[in-house]
């Protein structure tokens, strides 16, 4: 294992320690272990927090800010953060409005968030969470726990932000991320694995000519290993059942997303995204807005991920609002 | 055999504790596997927070004993483990209440009720493959002996657990990380029936060496 690290157990400490060194006007970090926007609680406000895993970086920590997330709840890495955490960060927020709760569906997301609420609750903060599940490898059945909470997330961040920011209430606020999250669907892949610091070895053995295929954002394995294929082959093996599952149609507008996994140039972004229009363009779905970087990631694991989110009015709006944060900044 | 008390608790949460840090890099790699890659790395240093917490408590108190153990599981494990390793805990104190001791019936109580407060918690059923599966035949085997007393019916609950975690390699995962991997988790050890697996040979072992 080669990271730039001193000792596995001070990562996400120190990592916190030097977001707060760069970006101190946006945030600031609060025991335990939340980060807060620096101008937080703002009155009348509603709050709006996330969480999840460290290693996603810059998701959730990079997107607090103006226009934004309020807080966010870094865990160890590809861990849930607890309960604590999520209550801290709510009353570190709360500006007597209600706080959402953004959270991905993973098992341990889920029960620590809603520990936390349940906990906030009893302290009379009012809380809503809207869950995130729009990776469209996993089936959604009795069979599975649902699907994942992926590259949609980002966008859910900075569009709900957006909404808080200028103003609206709880319930407007729940309602619009439900919507987000109705209409967006993602899918993922990877060329490498990664190493969780603390295991100190890669998660996956993969060979040279293979590929991951619908894999989520802890490095795990995917749905099937296959023979590693083009750029274009593999935006088609990506896109193909996102356009097939909401569906999307022609006359659509979307946001396009391209998201690379934490260890893939943005040059190979590029070729991705040239490939995601010829397709959208080809099935008469206009791209309204796009993203293309790295914004959830899995360590140093190469690879990407697509979402396609179907806009109305209303999101395009709001994802044009200004928006000033460590990871995501324009108009503002 | 006598009475579960509280100093009978504490050597189980210690050894528990010891045991889950010797196999550490097991449970991660069988997290790693089919899940992601920390469930050894996440119990170790929850259970080594539950045995600093027990060293500041010097209470006799079984029920407030096993609730400190569960709340700092919540406050330090994280992941899926944190809430249902600590429910698993809490929901023993509250069987426990304020006695200092409790026979083999009422542990078997306290069990059934921590077994219930993890499907509750984590909406697993029988066969989704994970610790249900270990700990679900391991109360069933509890009850079953509790008139031969706690040792003769934890020793039978650990060799239940055993053969629950077993059981379930060949199967796909309805719950947690696993469940996405489809066909793909089939054929392997699950790890959270693993360390259920090791709880109970440590509270098996614990009440022996009392």
């Amino acid at each position: 294992m080669k990271k730039l690290m001193n000792a596995a157990d001070d990562l996400v400490d120190e990592a916190l320690a030097g977001m707060t060194a760069a970006h101190g006007d946006l945030l600031r970090v609060i025991e335990p272990n939340v980060v807060v926007r620096v101008d937080a609680p703002r009155q009348g406000k509603v709050g709006v927090i996330s969480g999840g895993g460290s290693g996603h970086e810059p998701m959730h920590g990079g997107f607090v800010g103006t226009g934004m997330l309020d807080a966010a709840c870094p865990g160890a890495v590809f861990t849930s953060p607890v309960p604590d955490q999520m209550l801290a960060a709510t009353k570190a927020v709360d500006g007597g409005a209600g706080v959402l709760h953004i959270v991905k569906n993973y098992t341990g997301d889920i029960m620590n968030f809603e520990l936390a609420a349940e906990l906030a609750q009893s302290e009379g903060i009012e809380i809503t969470s809207v869950v995130i599940a729009d990776d469209v490898a996993v089936q959604d059945s009795l069979y599975t726990a649902g699907r994942r909470g992926v590259g949609g997330t980002v966008l859910a961040e900075k569009i709900v932000g957006a909404a808080a920011e200028e103003g609206q209430d709880l319930a407007a606020v729940t309602a619009l991320c439900q919507r987000v999250q109705d209409n967006v669907r993602s899918m993922g892949m990877a060329l490498t694995s990664c190493t969780v610091p603390a295991a100190g070895k890669p998660t996956f053995e993969i060979g040279d000519d293979e590929m991951e295929v619908g894999v989520g954002i802890h490095g795990e394995p995917g749905r099937e290993r296959r023979k590693l294929g083009s750029a274009d082959e593999i935006t088609e093996a990506l896109l193909t059942p996102i356009l097939d599952d909401l569906p999307f149609s022609s006359g659509d507008r979307v946001l396009a997303f391209v998201n690379g996994m934490g260890g893939t140039p943005l040059i190979e972004l590029y070729i991705v995204y040239n490939k995601v229009a010829a397709m959208c363009a080809e099935r008469g779905v206009t791209i309204e807005r796009n993203l293309v970087g790295s914004y959830i990631t899995s360590l140093e694991m190469a690879g990407c991920s697509i979402t396609l989110l179907k806009l109305d009015d209303e999101m395009t709006r709001l994802w044009d609002a200004p928006v000033h944060t460590a990871a995501l900044r324009w108009g503002a | 055999m006598s009475d579960f008390d509280a100093a009978a608790l504490r050597r189980f949460v210690e050894l528990f504790a010891d045991r889950i840090h010797e196999r550490r890099d097991e449970l991660t790699q069988l997290d790693s596997a089919i899940g992601d890659a920390d469930h050894g790395i996440n119990m170790d240093r929850g259970f080594n927070a539950a045995r600093g917490k027990l060293a500041e408590l010097d209470g006799s108190d079984l029920g407030a004993t096993a609730k400190a153990v569960g709340m700092t599981l919540i406050s330090t494990v994280g992941g899926a483990s944190g809430p249902l390793y600590g429910t698993l805990f809490l929901r023993l104190g509250t069987a426990f209440g304020d006695r200092t001791a409790v026979a083999a019936g009422e542990l078997g109580q306290a069990l059934r009720a921590a077994l219930d407060g993890v499907r509750q918690r984590g909406k697993a059923e029988l066969d989704d493959k994970t610790m249900v599966d270990a700990m679900s035949p391991a109360v069933d085997a509890y009850e079953a002996t509790s008139g031969d007393g706690i040792g003769a019916a934890l020793d039978a609950a650990a060799t239940a657990a055993a053969g629950g975690r077993d059981r379930i390699t060949p199967l796909v995962a309805r719950k947690g990380r696993a469940s996405y991997l489809g066909e793909r988790a089939a054929n392997h050890q699950d790890p959270g029936a693993t360390s259920t697996t090791i709880l109970f040979e440590s509270l098996r072992d614990a009440v022996a060496a009392g």
